[in-house]
């Protein structure tokens, strides 16, 4: 994979070893599993997605990223009740979008991985239930309070996430 | 073409990954129809294919009802006429039918009534969730290893959980009652008033399809109605936090679950349900005072002074005045002639809160109504009734099923058959 670059600056492009391409999304789908059952009011966090977004934007291949956000909505699918495919189709469409956007703009400030988790988080949701609306007739319903908290925690956890997945990047 | 591809390479794949999910979502689901549920990849082919064939049928239905609704009404007001007199003979013939069927109703509950008892259990660990807000699964460490099949109640001592969904062979899927798509029968203990109680998307579940006009009040404890087939009458869901007007005539009964959901750490999973059919086998034609008498509380009967009164023990060595007379051991026999105090013998529903009590079974009864186990001569027949002889109370266990000793006392030591101590709730599960 080469270094690719925008019109004004040079971005860096990552690439991780296998253990940690496969590893850390199996961590954190587990964790996602075993961390509500001892603290119930964690479920509002979305590792998962989070995982997706950072390697979308740390590759930046929207195909790659695509690929990694369905990979992980499957699996994250997989473990609910809910038909396979409705995490799949949202963390496709953000990892393709993260990626998509980690080409253009600067993503390791803090601040702008802030703002990209948070508005990442809110566009997984409106799909996520949009899809469990439409498709799967469940009757959720969209509190924007609870949306907009869970918008911010997970950004927080995102920024620190991305700080300490930053070790495992290697330079293309 | 190709160069189109070639210049929106990324936006293709996506396009083709998310139709391919699209797609796999489709083959999942399945939409409720009328005649069963249909995947919804057939409900899109078939939207798409029959537009025009119903397009056509419309139109040829257009024209044959103009023709039929306002050009050939020849005969319609004698019709009409006779209709009417149809319609009053059906509404007097509708109203006898429902008396006739509230009248089957009253009497296949007497007939037909079957009590459920906990009979096996097995405990598991719960180890993991879902992760999901909108989804609230829980596994557990035991699987189909160990008898665990789908649709299992799983409880705590505490209260329900939800039932098994999915089985592995080391590990389960627990729905909770929490999900949204999850549905319990529930009864609330003090008004008695059925519905179902629906899991939220956020926050405690709901009590649905109780009206606006009844009287529920906050602190009500609920538990299983077994409507469900799947939990056992009687087991604790929780208490009423909240009441409010709802939409569609119901109101909002908010639940907190009595088990507490959001730390889960060790439940039980109901392997087994044993379920009890009333013994009504030579009871004869019920009466609805007879059904009354053994549900109402009972009143100690007076000592008969008019009736020789023999001893406990003579008294069961004396002959049968009708050696044809089912004896005092047999499962209903102080139900064919239920003496004004007799205890119900038999499970009767919200009477003994849910506990299992055993028919025929020659306990002694509690001290208050304590009768004496020896046959008292019918004043009527002659048949020999023991008053007190189906008075036990053996409490089976909800948690493992195991029969408790019968409350009080054994009746003094009769010798004859006829009085015969049977053993501890052996019939109990």
């Amino acid at each position: 994979m080469n270094t690719s670059y925008t019109s004004r600056e040079q971005v860096e492009v990552y690439r991780f070893s296998w253990g940690v391409a496969v590893g850390v999304p199996l961590l954190v789908l587990f964790l996602q599993g075993f961390i509500p059952v001892r603290v119930s009011a964690l479920r509002i966090l979305d590792l998962p997605l989070l995982v997706t977004i950072f390697f979308a934007i740390s590759r930046r291949n929207p195909i790659t990223g695509l690929g990694t956000g369905c990979l992980i909505g499957l699996a994250q699918d997989a473990l609910t009740q809910h038909p396979i495919g409705v995490n799949g189709i949202a963390k496709t469409v953000v990892g393709f979008l993260a990626s998509s956007l980690g080409v253009k703009i600067d993503v390791e400030q803090p601040g702008s991985r802030f703002l990209l988790i948070y508005v990442f988080y809110l566009l997984h949701q409106v799909i996520y239930f949009g899809i469990m609306r439409g498709l799967a007739n469940e009757p959720l319903i969209w509190h924007w309070g609870h949306q907009l908290l869970g918008a911010l925690l997970d950004s927080l956890i995102g920024v620190v996430l991305f700080m300490f997945l930053d070790r495992f990047k290697q330079r293309v | 073409m190709e160069s189109f591809f070639a210049r929106h390479k990324n936006a293709t794949i996506l396009a083709v990954v998310l139709m391919a999910q699209i797609l796999g979502l489709a083959t999942q689901i399945r939409r409720p129809t009328e005649s069963g549920p249909v995947r919804l990849i057939r409900q899109w082919a078939v939207a798409l294919v029959t537009p025009f064939g119903r397009g056509f049928v419309y139109s040829e239905q257009l024209a044959r009802h103009a023709w039929h609704d306002y050009f050939y009404l020849r005969g319609v007001r004698h019709e009409n006429v006779e209709l009417r007199e149809q319609i009053e003979h059906m509404r007097l013939d509708q109203i006898r039918i429902e008396q006739d069927a509230a009248q089957a109703r009253r009497i296949q509950a007497l007939l037909q009534f079957k009590e459920q008892y906990i009979s096996k259990t097995v405990a598991a660990q719960v180890v993991g969730s879902s992760g999901s807000e909108t989804s609230h699964i829980v596994y557990i460490d035991r699987g189909s290893n160990v008898g665990i099949e789908s649709n299992m109640a799983v409880i705590t001592p505490e209260g329900i959980v939800g039932k098994v969904l999915r089985v592995y062979p080391s590990t389960a899927q627990v729905l909770e009652i929490t999900d949204q798509t999850s549905g319990v029968g529930a009864t609330l203990v003090k008004s008695r008033l059925q519905g179902i109680l629906k899991g939220q998307s956020t926050g405690n579940p709901n009590l649905a399809y109780i009206m606006a006009d009844e009287k529920v009040e906050s602190g009500e404890d609920v538990i299983t109605s077994g409507g469900d087939r799947i939990f056992p009458k009687g087991l604790p869901i929780g208490k009423v936090a909240s009441v409010s007007p709802g939409k569609d005539l119901f109101l909002n009964v908010r639940v907190t679950p009595s088990a507490n959901l959001s730390r889960l750490e060790e439940v039980l999973v109901i392997t087994q349900i044993v379920e009890k059919q009333v013994d009504t086998t030579g009871l004869g034609p019920i009466r609805a005072a007879d059904i009354l008498a053994q549900r109402l509380p009972s009143v100690p009967d007076k000592p008969a002074e008019t009736t020789p009164k023999p001893a406990a023990g003579s008294a069961a060595q004396a002959p049968s005045p009708n050696s044809g007379a089912p004896t005092a051991s047999t499962p209903g026999a102080a139900g064919t002639k239920p003496a004004a105090s007799a205890k119900p013998s038999v499970p009767v529903p919200g009477s003994t809160g849910g506990k299992p009590v055993t028919p025929g079974a020659n306990a002694a009864p509690k001290p208050g109504n304590a009768k004496p186990s020896v046959p008292v001569p019918d004043s009527t027949g002659g048949k020999p009734v023991a008053a007190g002889a189906a008075a036990s109370k053996p409490v089976a266990s909800p948690a493992n099923g195991a029969p408790a000793k019968p409350k009080a006392t054994q009746t003094p030591p009769a010798k004859s058959t006829v009085a015969k101590p049977a053993t501890d709730g052996e019939d109990t599960p």
